[in-house]
């Protein structure tokens, strides 16, 4: 009974190793790309500048899923939905507060 | 600084005849009351047992008598409104001077939204959300307890600014430049930023407290989309809290930090922005009508297929409605000021928004219509409100529409229109619908039922002397006049003022109907019990418990396989049965660490109102270490034996056969 405990205990330990180093591999490209194109100026400024917001995004997913283990999970499924949920209000509230009082002072200036 | 800070006896405004008359009558009632507990030896019974509870059903109870005490002060104001302006016609000047009308405006606002419609909805929570979800209590009663004190506390702030010093004169929404220190140096402000900012952190945490219990919780079998109707409609109101109410912290943190600590966040002279205190306070302040008018929905829900003797047609799509509703509730708040000039495509996003709104809307009114379809409805106190509801809410439902066109909005900003509108959704939606809940769970809460007669009398006051009270708002709206006028001189809107009064005073009997209910009620109460804990036949588990329900409300927790889960158990003959033994039951002790803390953050909060240094520090301290006693106290349970239980259960189950 013990052993099989063990068993499964570095089953999971060896599966949350993987996750991370699977996590910071991507991390780690995911960084190094933007990084190689803002150095190398190889594309135009526009095309880098929406090169880096991208693979930021992309890493911020990275992150949430192998760092903070969001996922659909049964047990994940409540800390995924609070963290989208919270995401949703802080994208409307922030994101529509700064536009309306960013257009408010356009039209004041 | 003195000792007292800012307080002195100059802040007792001996030269308002109408608030000394009005504090001498609150100490005399309250002299009255005290003797009364003394009389019957009650002080013990209500510390020990009501104040220091953790018990949803008892804090469901205080909320709503708070709720009702604070409708008392909120309608005085508005009936001082409505006779300072009836008085104040063709250059009059009335009796109410400008700087005590605008406190009395402003108080009005404050107090109906924070400190009676509040209180009322998450009383009817308390009382009901755990009993319906087949719990033994919320998740942290502790809190929930503490919670209620902070409301309490709030409350206590609001009305102490009655006898002491003022209370703000800059409308309920207190607006920067004018509620900056600059232009509202007195106390007003003060109290204002205090009493909303202590009540609505327990709010916040009401709201976390029961979202907590609505998701682990439930009664075994009971998935998310088998839960009651009415707790849906909360939940989802308790996830708008959970989300609106820090930003209300957070303005008027900001708000404080301007008035005592001189930042500018909102003074044009310091580079400031008055119109982010704007936005941020209705980021909070829309989502708040729909925290308030979502459980209202709930609860028609329940009372219309209770007395159909129905389903509740289309459950699924009810509660999506209320969940699109939440959602749609939180990008819409800009439409509170159009007329602040941000671009037109600001404009027309958060218009369009608002009229979406409707879609939701309509589907749960005719979600109801249906449910009445060949039905056969009982004509009830609680189904009276909710027709009432019905007629009311979508006339008001549709003013809001029009409103939301911004080019209509900018004829009728700020005019009597939008008053009207508004509380054509908030009396007509929330306040029927809490009313109407009150009547279909107070058999529930107290054991016997309301007088009928009464309640049908005072739902027809209010049902008319709304309509007296409010169309001619609308019509006065269209004639140009604005809100919150201390006199009027055009004579052509003298009529619609005077007809205003009228309904006002129409309400006024309804209300003292409502009042005079309660004392019959409780008077002959012993001819009116309701012994089965099923009064009306219900559908959800709250009436499978005994009226007053047993205080660890289930003896064993039921199994739940249908939305109806007691009509499921009725029909199937599982209801009421007595198992062989009873297992021991854990329950919570009651502890008085909630209303010490809300004694020491009122003190907190009374002290930074006249800038009373030491107090702040002791109110604080204070808190903080019966916080600690808390934090390191293990004695905070007990179990209920076994024998107690069938006792309790046996008395019942008896009752039950015999009615």
């Amino acid at each position: 009974m013990s052993a099989h405990l063990d068993s499964h205990k570095t089953d999971d330990l060896a599966a949350s190793i993987k996750s991370y180093l699977m996590g910071f591999v991507l991390s780690v490209i995911l960084t190094a790309i933007p990084f190689w194109a803002v150095m190398t100026h190889h594309f135009e400024k526009s095309t880098t500048l929406s090169l880096v917001l991208v693979m930021a995004i992309v890493q911020i997913v990275v992150h949430l899923k192998y760092f903070l283990h969001l996922d659909f999970s049964k047990e994940g499924k409540i800390n995924t939905f609070s963290f989208l949920f919270t995401a949703l209000i802080i994208v409307m509230v922030v994101g529509l507060s700064v536009w309306i009082i960013l257009e408010a002072n356009t039209l004041m200036m | 600084m003195s000792f007292l800070g800012k307080l002195s006896l100059d802040a007792i405004p001996y030269h308002e005849p109408i608030i000394m008359v009005t504090l001498a009558v609150v100490a005399i009632a309250g002299l009255f009351i005290a003797a009364l507990i003394t009389k019957y030896k009650k002080w013990s019974v209500l510390w020990n047992d009501w104040l220091t509870s953790v018990d949803h059903k008892r804090l469901g109870i205080m909320y709503i008598i708070l709720a009702m005490v604070m409708l008392i002060r909120g309608f005085s104001d508005a009936i001082m409104m409505r006779t300072q302006q009836a008085l104040a016609t063709n250059g009059a000047a009335g009796y109410l001077p400008p700087e005590h009308y605008d406190q009395i405006f402003t108080a009005h606002g404050v107090i109906m939204i924070i400190f009676m419609a509040m209180p009322f909805m998450i009383g009817l929570m308390n009382l009901v959300v755990p009993l319906q979800i087949g719990a033994r209590d919320v998740a942290f009663p502790f809190l929930n307890n503490l919670s209620f004190w902070l409301t309490a506390s709030g409350a206590v702030l609001i009305n102490i600014s009655l006898g002491l010093g003022e209370f703000a004169k800059t409308g309920w929404v207190a607006y920067p430049p004018l509620s900056e220190l600059a232009y509202s140096p007195g106390v007003g402000v003060d109290y204002y930023i205090w009493a909303l900012q202590i009540s609505g952190i327990g709010t916040t945490l009401t709201g976390v407290n029961f979202i907590a219990t609505v998701l682990k919780m439930r009664a075994p079998g009971m998935k998310l989309m088998q839960m009651p109707i009415f707790t849906w409609t909360c939940t989802w109101a308790n996830i708008l809290i959970v989300a609106s109410f820090p930003i209300l912290t957070a303005v008027l943190g900001l708000l404080t930090l301007d008035r005592y600590m001189d930042f500018h966040f909102f003074t044009n002279e310091g580079g400031g922005n008055a119109m982010m205190y704007i936005n941020l306070f209705w980021a909070w302040g829309h989502p708040e009508v729909y925290i308030l008018v979502l459980p209202a929905f709930g609860i028609f829900s329940e009372v219309i297929s209770t007395f159909t003797s129905k389903r509740l047609f289309g459950y699924t799509s009810m509660v999506w409605a209320s969940g699109v509703i939440s959602v749609l509730g939180f990008i819409v708040w800009l439409h509170h000021f159009f007329t602040m000039g941000s671009s037109a495509n600001v404009n027309a996003f958060f218009g369009v928004m608002t009229m979406v709104i409707a879609v939701p809307t309509g589907v749960k009114l005719f979600n109801w219509l249906f449910t009445i379809y060949r039905g056969r409805l009982r004509i009830t106190v609680p189904v009276l409100w909710t027709l009432g509801f019905m007629v009311t809410f979508t006339i008001g439902g549709m003013t809001g529409v029009l409103l939301a066109l911004p080019g209509a909005d900018y004829v009728l900003h700020n005019s009597l229109f939008l008053i009207a509108h508004f509380h054509n959704t908030i009396i007509g939606g929330a306040v029927f619908g809490y009313l109407a809940g009150f009547a279909f769970w107070f058999p529930k809460a107290t054991g016997f039922h309301l007088n009928e007669r009464l309640g049908k009398a005072s739902f027809w006051c209010w049902q008319i002397g709304f309509y007296v009270a409010f169309m001619p708002l609308y019509v006065l709206g269209f004639m140009g006049m604005t809100r919150r006028i201390n006199h009027i001189d055009n004579p052509a809107w003298n009529i619609w003022i005077y007809l205003a009064a009228v309904g006002a005073a129409i309400i006024l009997v309804g209300i003292i109907l409502q009042f005079v209910q309660l004392y019959v009620s409780i008077r002959d109460r012993d001819q009116n019990r309701d012994t089965t804990g099923d009064p009306w036949n219900g559908h959800t588990l709250e009436w499978s418990t005994a009226s007053p329900p047993q205080f660890y409300n289930f003896a064993t927790l039921p199994q739940v396989a249908d939305i109806d889960a007691f009509t499921d158990a009725k029909e199937k003959g599982t209801a009421y049965q007595r198992p062989k033994h009873y297992q021991a039951i854990h329950m919570p002790k009651n502890t008085p660490s909630g209303i010490l803390m809300a004694l020491g953050i009122t003190a907190v909060g009374f002290a930074a109102i006249w800038h009373i240094l030491w107090l702040a520090i002791v109110g604080l301290v204070g808190a903080f270490i019966v916080f600690l006693f808390r934090a390191y106290n293990n004695d905070v349970d007990y179990y209920v034996q076994p024998d107690e239980v069938a006792r309790i259960e046996d008395a019942h189950l008896n009752h039950v056969v015999r009615g």
